[in-house]
């Protein structure tokens, strides 16, 4: 009954070959309070999948740590680093592999203690289905509600309930079918696209990869069957083609290719298509690949797409389906997952990162906490890790997007915080915002810090507006360099100006910029050969924020020259606007 | 495995029989896993290209760097490969892996950059009288650490698994180093859909590893379904060997012998490949790619095994992770 065990069939080598070329992919997250049997219920997964190695099993036999009162504790198969195994917790994310005859398996293993969420919604990010253990003789907890929230907020399909311990319950068939139909009426009201409920024994394997002789009355598949057959109801490739572009492919003037991965829908030669942001509308020439050109691809598929026109387009940049475009808007309202032990702060401004794009963001409104374990939505005034919260976000250029619920690629982002560089926060968009409501003008005012009537606006407030201080940099020889410098930053939306060098005297020059300070600009100053004394006076009205490029080393290669010079131009004026905000508050 | 294939040695024809990209039109709901894994990979490719300024690929000559390397040109196909590729070279290497680099770096026009540290060499760093640990200390992670501060890189691909042994299974795919290279597994940044966050400040790098999601048999089966060329010593041969407590050792011709060893010829193969002192050899008749994948799947011992380095110390391969191995 479970060929999938068999890893080498009857007809031969030669069809396990053929059957492992076409496997499928199920990624899978697992969830379960601590000491539900998780690791145990992993451990045995790749144990009776055959995909434990001879030597990790010896290692297994002859550990000292058997926590388990069988002969092999197979949660240490899936023990990762060495601190955990000292504490006897694991501590993030884990990823584990295992295969049959049927498909291939990614567990995103992610343990259950007060960092919880955060790693949730982690592996749950990429899972087709979510495995939620129940210990039978605990029964459903609030942690149970909790993982179920997370699994069906974070979009994920399939629904996998293990009763675990059944062996302690003197495998009862009354204690399941309470907890089934309680488990699967939680299911129900998250709406997945299906639930099943399995009583299972992690530790003698019942239900697991065999059929368990004692639970003669339990007539469903073992979890592996069930793992091997759920449908791969990958909605992202029914949706309207959308092509994040990643990377422009300019071997020689003859070529220019669009390169990325198929975020939605499918693409064929010919097909008319929507650049955004730009709004200009080619057809496609060809799919190129690697392996010859494809007369048709979808997603999840990396291409390179040539286009009939020469259009503007590049990094950042989407190409989209002419019929079912996707929203395009510069305020939208998202759920919030806060991964960092530094609270959000409503009105800074973070880094968000949308499929290849990159742009300023600022938190407008915060319009409820979501409470886990009861569903509640609660009033607050700001986000903590591991806190899941609406949030309606403005950003500064449009950000092309689809609700996540249709789309998890162009649903999605992550915020990054602009001075620690961390990862902050995750989330997923639900709709656009037409116009910033009321609730976020009044956050919006923020914008000009506690100054007080009649007083000048502060560098603060300017900053804040413009996600970065006043900045100057100077590069001598390389107009072309400090041409495209400025377009780039422009591009990435900074306040940017270049101003040449045409020989002003010192005096003039030091006018010219003070005013430019003031007004919080970027000043790109570029000539032949910049003078020691104009280097000086940009050094003396930039403060700390001047920065001479010719000693940089920047790259002889010019566009590298200009990325490796928009790296440094955006850390020499980063600004972090949380700690711009408590420096006002400390300072009132 | 006694059952005879149809399948031969197909690392001499030029196409495969079985090609990936098949009827030239994906059904999405038919996707195989080996489509789905190296489109992931060419995203991860691209997406560290587009975002740093100087990335680098650290080629080790074995079966996971040669995946990898057929990755990027199909991830920038037409164009080539626009980074430089680095072996570090520890001087302890097979000279057949050294020629089998060489040959196919100059085949795909690729830049190819060779660093040693020369200073440890000179001093006579050898694993004999350090032993491993210490060794790969000085050739491995500190002369990988010493080529990417000299060559600028801010990012670096590496073809490490999550599957291959424990502590990498928490690895991200972006996995940041600090500016001294270490890892700090305790504190990584949140990885969420296929979303990198590439920021770092200067001096810090992050190493980028796009066969993440890939198994040793995924790895297999690509280069078998690719036809990707691999270094010969992965194929069973006859070949000189002394045996060498519970390994077997390849006799290499400069190679000195231990009082009491002597050489004899056993049909051998490598299953992984580092350097001539440490990587022992396994008894084998797989000569052809579909031998390999039968033999792994009937054996099941995990591949670094032969690989003196990771059993001096439990935990081991976590402590070299952290002081910036990879
Ligand atoms: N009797 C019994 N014990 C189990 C079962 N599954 C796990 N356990 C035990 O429960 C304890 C916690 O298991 P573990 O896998 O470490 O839980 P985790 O914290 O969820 O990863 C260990 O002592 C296991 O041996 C089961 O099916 N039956």
């Amino acid at each position: 009954m479970i060929s999938a065990l068999d890893r080498t069939p009857p007809a031969g080598f030669d069809l396990f070959l053929e059957q492992h070329l076409k496997l499928e992919l199920l990624r899978f997250t697992t969830a379960g309070s601590v000491d539900d049997g998780k690791s145990t219920l992993i451990g045995r997964l790749l144990h009776d999948s055959k995909s434990v190695y001879e030597d990790q099993l010896e290692s297994l036999r002859n550990s000292r740590l058997n926590r388990s009162t069988g002969p092999l504790d197979f949660s240490l198969l899936t023990d990762g680093l060495r601190a955990e195994r000292e504490q006897g917790i694991t501590i993030d994310v884990a990823y584990r592999y295992f295969a049959t005859a049927r498909r291939k398996f990614i567990i995103a293993d992610t343990p259950g203690h007060e960092q919880y969420t955060r790693n949730m919604a982690t592996g749950a990010s990429t899972a087709d289905l979510a495995v939620i253990l129940i210990d039978c003789t605990k029964g459903v907890l609030s942690q149970t509600r909790r993982h179920a929230r997370i699994a069906a907020l974070l979009g994920i399909p399939n629904l996998l309930i293990a009763i675990n311990k059944m062996d302690l319950a003197g495998f009862s068939q009354e204690i399941f079918d309470q907890l089934k139909s309680e488990s699967l009426a939680l299911a129900q009201a998250l709406a997945f696209v299906s639930a099943v409920c399995i009583p299972v024994s992690a530790l003698a394997g019942d239900n697991v990869a065999t059929r368990s002789h004692n639970m003669p009355w339990y007539s469903g598949l073992t979890m592996l069957e069930h793992l091997e057959s759920v449908p791969l109801g990958r909605q992202d490739n029914a949706g309207a083609l959308r092509f994040p572009v990643q990377y422009v492919i300019r071997p020689d003037s003859s070529f220019r290719g669009f390169a990325g991965q198929i975020a939605g829908g499918r693409v064929r030669p010919g097909d008319f298509v929507k650049a955004l942001p730009s709004g200009q509308t080619t057809r496609i020439q060809s799919i190129v690949t690697f392996d010859g050109e494809l007369s048709s691809a979808a997603s999840p598929l990396s291409v390179t797409l040539r286009l009939q026109d020469e259009i503007d387009l590049s990094r950042g940049d989407m190409l989209v389906s002419t019929n079912s475009p996707p929203h395009v808007s510069r305020h939208f309202l998202a759920m919030l997952v806060w991964m960092n032990s530094q609270p959000l702060v409503l009105g800074a401004t973070y880094i968000l990162m949308h499929t290849t794009h990159r742009v300023r963001a600022t938190i407008r409104a915060i319009r409820y906490r979501v409470n886990v374990d009861t569903a509640e939505h609660e009033p607050t005034g700001s986000v903590s890790m591991n806190e899941i919260a609406a949030v309606e976000i403005a950003t500064v250029s449009p950000l092309f997007f689809d609700p996540y619920s249709r789309n998890r690629t162009t649903g999605s982002f992550i915020l990054i915080d602009p001075l620690s560089n961390a990862t902050v926060g995750a989330a997923m968009i639900q709709e656009p915002l037409s116009q910033i409501p009321a609730a976020a003008a009044s956050a919006g005012s923020g914008e000009l810090g506690d100054n007080k009537p009649l007083e000048p606006i502060r560098n603060s407030a300017r900053a804040r507006k413009n996600g970065h201080y006043s900045a100057a940099v100077s590069l001598s020889g390389r107009l072309g360099v400090a041409v495209e410098l400025e377009k780039l930053l422009f591009r990435k939306n900074l306040q940017v100006t270049r101003i040449g060098d045409d020989g002003a005297p010192g005096k003039a020059l030091a006018a010219v910029v003070g005013v430019l300070d003031a007004a919080g600009l970027i000043v790109i100053y570029s000539g032949a050969q910049i003078s020691r004394e104009h280097k000086q006076i940009l050094s003396k009205v930039f403060s700390d924020c001047y920065l001479d490029l010719d000693t940089a080393n920047l790259s002889s290669h010019d566009e590298l020259a200009v990325r490796q010079a928009a790296e440094l131009v955006q850390s020499l004026s980063a600004v972090n606007l949380s700690s711009l905000g408590r420096q006002q508050v400390s300072h009132a | 495995m006694t059952q005879a294939f149809q399948i031969e040695s197909r690392q001499v024809k030029d196409k495969p029989p079985r090609s990936l990209a098949g009827k030239r039109a994906s059904s999405p709901a038919r996707l195989n896993h080996l489509k789905v894994l190296e489109a992931e990979s060419i995203h991860i490719l691209r997406e560290a290209v587009a975002e740093f300024a100087r990335p680098v690929m650290l080629y080790s000559i074995g079966k996971d760097s040669s995946v990898m390397l057929r990755l990027a040109q199909k991830a920038f196909f037409p164009g080539k490969v626009p980074f430089p590729l680095l072996h570090v070279d520890t001087s302890y290497k097979f000279p057949e892996m050294i020629a089998f680099r060489d040959s196919y770096a100059r085949e795909i026009g690729a830049d190819l950059i060779v660093h040693q540290n020369r200073q440890a060499l000179a001093e006579g760093a050898n694993p004999f009288s350090l032993g491993t640990q210490k060794c790969c200390g000085l050739l491995k992670t500190q002369a990988l650490l010493g080529a990417l501060g000299e060559g600028g890189f801010d990012a670096a691909f590496g073809g490490a698994r999550r599957d291959e042994e424990k502590s990498r299974a928490k690895e991200r795919i972006y996995s940041f180093r600090d500016a001294a290279g270490q890892w700090d597994p305790k504190n990584q940044r949140p990885e969420l859909w296929n979303i990198f966050n590439s920021r770092i400040n200067k001096g810090e790098h992050i190493r980028v590893f796009p066969l993440s999601n890939w198994t040793e048999l995924d790895v297999w089966l690509y280069i078998y379904a690719e036809n990707i060329p691999i270094v010969p010593l992965y194929f069973a041969r006859e070949r000189k060997v002394v045996l060498r407590g519970s390994s077997i050792m390849l006799a290499l011709d400069d190679q000195e012998l231990l009082p009491g060893e002597r050489t004899q010829t056993l049909r051998v193969r490598m299953r992984s490949l580092g350097c001539a002192p440490c990587t022992g050899a396994i008894r084998s008749d797989a000569d052809t790619v579909p031998k390999i994948i039968d033999e792994m799947v009937s054996f099941r011992r995990s591949e670094r095994e032969n690989r003196v380095i990771d059993h001096d110390e439990e935990g081991s391969m976590e402590v070299k992770k952290r002081e910036g191995y990879f």
